[in-house]
């Protein structure tokens, strides 16, 4: 039993190296593919990022009359953050309301020095106190708009953001799930495209060896001999696949990432690259060494039957 | 040893069956050297695919030994094959491997151990006289010395038959005379061949019994026979 597997692994090695061309042959198709399914990844990193940071980007506000007393405010924003949807509640007061709004403009000496003077004239802060909310779903500001709308506190909501963008949120969200979908089916489309690409890729290095497979039928090989050292070529196929393509995909990332910041502020690909470098370069040795053995092991088959 | 009890065969092609052996019988007995004659597309593959289990009889039964051929299961024929050495006209060896690891490997897959096949692979190719192109590729040697290396691949086994299927078919005047001298002297030490072939000279110079066939039919068996002036 030992004998026969040193014998397969031995055979397996061998052909893998005697048959150098088509060995490279296949292995760059199979890198092609890998590449496709790891570029389908950074795909779903980069639009997973967009999209919360979109959707970070998302909130409404409800802005208090004058008069409204702050435990008032403060009891509101509790009942609010008890809220399954809610993620964060943010409460600003009218002096903080100021404080932004000054630092917003302290870089023009000439607006900030016209806003000390109106603020002078008015003898007191103009700004409301609100609160800022945040959903963890987008879609989820329709049941936070008509909570607060029914709140015993709604005496002194002056206003809620909501109505005003209504229709803006409602599209972002629209842009969010069709950007998700068509990701997603693209990620089926181009996946089932690399694998068969792979499958196809090892069943015709094999069928190129067709006739020695029916020899060693002849010789009197069972089919776990004749099988074996095709299925070890398969996993050395899929192993260096594995690796070169990750390779070859790094110095890219490495260079487009600078480039991808300035469009998604969020995303640092490379850093998401080498912190994740495991992960990914795992997953791209499991696909391609599940790929090599399970093509090589079904293309065999069909030239067992001598 | 080896028994063709009427044994028929028809192949079926898209509905048109053409019969390829019809009521065949007879009996090889140990260490016999048989000639299977006749013109090519007579039937005389099909008797050899039938021995060796890659094609199943339509009607009779294919006895070898201890087996019956015809109802042995795909995953039983390994074993049979290992008590049968095979030469083909081409040669048939592994492309990638050489003249020693195609040796080799027909004991490989009987499972032998390491030492023994140190030992027994050298000694055969010497015994065909290649021990100077042992780990030659099959692409570096002539016609001759392929069929050599299928000869020492074949009676590596030590097996209880060797069928040859028109060996000589792709050499010359002189490479196959030293084919069939190897035969012979296999055939000395007590296997069965068994050989398949369309040659007149070679069948009349052997001198050893003669099977000849003609439209599928066995039509003349003869001890010490001739090639058929048929």
């Amino acid at each position: 039993m030992l004998t026969a597997l040193f014998r397969i692994i031995k055979y397996g090695l061998l052909g893998f190296w005697r048959n150098g061309w088509l060995s490279t042959a296949t292995i760059s198709i199979i890198v092609l593919a890998l590449m496709v399914f790891e570029g389908l990844v950074i795909f779903n990193v980069l639009t997973d990022t967009a999209l919360s940071a979109l959707k970070d980007k998302i909130d409404i506000s409800v802005y208090f009359k004058e008069d409204a007393p702050e435990d008032e405010i403060l009891s509101l924003r509790k009942s609010l953050e008890s809220l399954a949807e809610v993620k964060k509640v943010d409460y600003i007061s009218r002096d903080r309301a100021l404080e932004i709004f000054k630092s917003q403009h302290a870089d023009d000496p000439k607006i900030s020095e016209t806003i000390s003077k109106a603020l002078e004239e008015l003898g007191e802060n103009p700004l409301a106190a609100s609160l800022n909310i945040k959903a963890y779903n987008p879609e989820d500001y329709v049941v936070i708009d008509s909570k607060l709308k029914n709140e015993a506190s709604k005496d002194f909501i002056e206003k809620i953001s909501y109505a005003q963008n209504e229709v803006v949120i409602n599209r972002l969200n629209k842009i969010i799930n069709t950007i998700r979908q068509s990701g997603l089916f693209l990620t089926v489309i181009f996946s089932v495209v690399s694998i068969l690409i792979t499958f196809n890729t090892i069943r015709l290095a094999i069928y190129s060896n067709r006739e020695e497979i029916g020899i060693m039928r002849l010789v009197g090989g069972s089919n776990v001999f004749i099988r074996g050292p095709y299925v070890i070529e398969g996993l050395i196929y899929g192993l260096i696949a594995g690796v070169l393509s990750f390779l070859l995909v790094m110095p890219i990332v490495y260079f487009i990432s600078p480039y991808l910041k300035i469009f998604i502020p969020e995303m640092n690909l490379w850093n998401y690259f080498t912190t994740n470098t495991f992960s990914l370069i795992g997953r791209q040795l499991m696909l391609g060494i599940g790929l090599g053995i399970i093509s090589s092991y079904i293309a065999v088959r069909k030239y067992l039957k001598i | 040893m080896i028994n063709f009890q009427g044994v028929s065969k028809i192949y079926k092609n898209n509905g048109r069956s053409t019969t390829a052996l019809e009521d065949i019988n007879f009996t090889i007995n140990p260490s016999e050297f048989v000639s299977v004659v006749g013109k090519s597309g007579v039937g005389k593959s099909t008797i050899i695919k039938l021995l060796i289990g890659e094609e199943k009889p339509t009607k009779g039964r294919v006895i070898f030994g201890p087996h019956e051929v015809n109802k042995l299961k795909a995953r039983k024929l390994p074993q049979l094959r290992r008590h049968i050495g095979v030469i083909f006209q081409d040669f048939r060896l592994l492309a990638n491997k050489n003249a020693y690891e195609n040796v080799a490997f027909a004991l490989e897959v009987a499972g032998r151990p390491q030492n023994e096949i140190k030992e027994f692979v050298p000694q055969a190719l010497k015994m065909v006289g290649l021990e100077d192109k042992m780990f030659n590729f099959p692409k570096e040697l002539s016609g001759g010395q392929k069929q050599r290396v299928a000869i020492a691949r074949a009676m590596i086994n030590h097996p209880d038959v060797i069928i040859a299927d028109e060996p000589t078919g792709n050499l010359d005047p002189m490479n196959s005379a030293e084919i069939i001298k190897l035969l012979l002297k296999i055939n000395e030490l007590g296997t069965i061949i068994i050989l398949a072939t369309h040659n007149k000279e070679i069948v009349d110079n052997l001198n050893k019994r003669v099977i000849s066939l003609e439209d599928g039919k066995i039509v003349k068996d003869e001890e010490k026979g001739k090639y058929g002036v048929v």
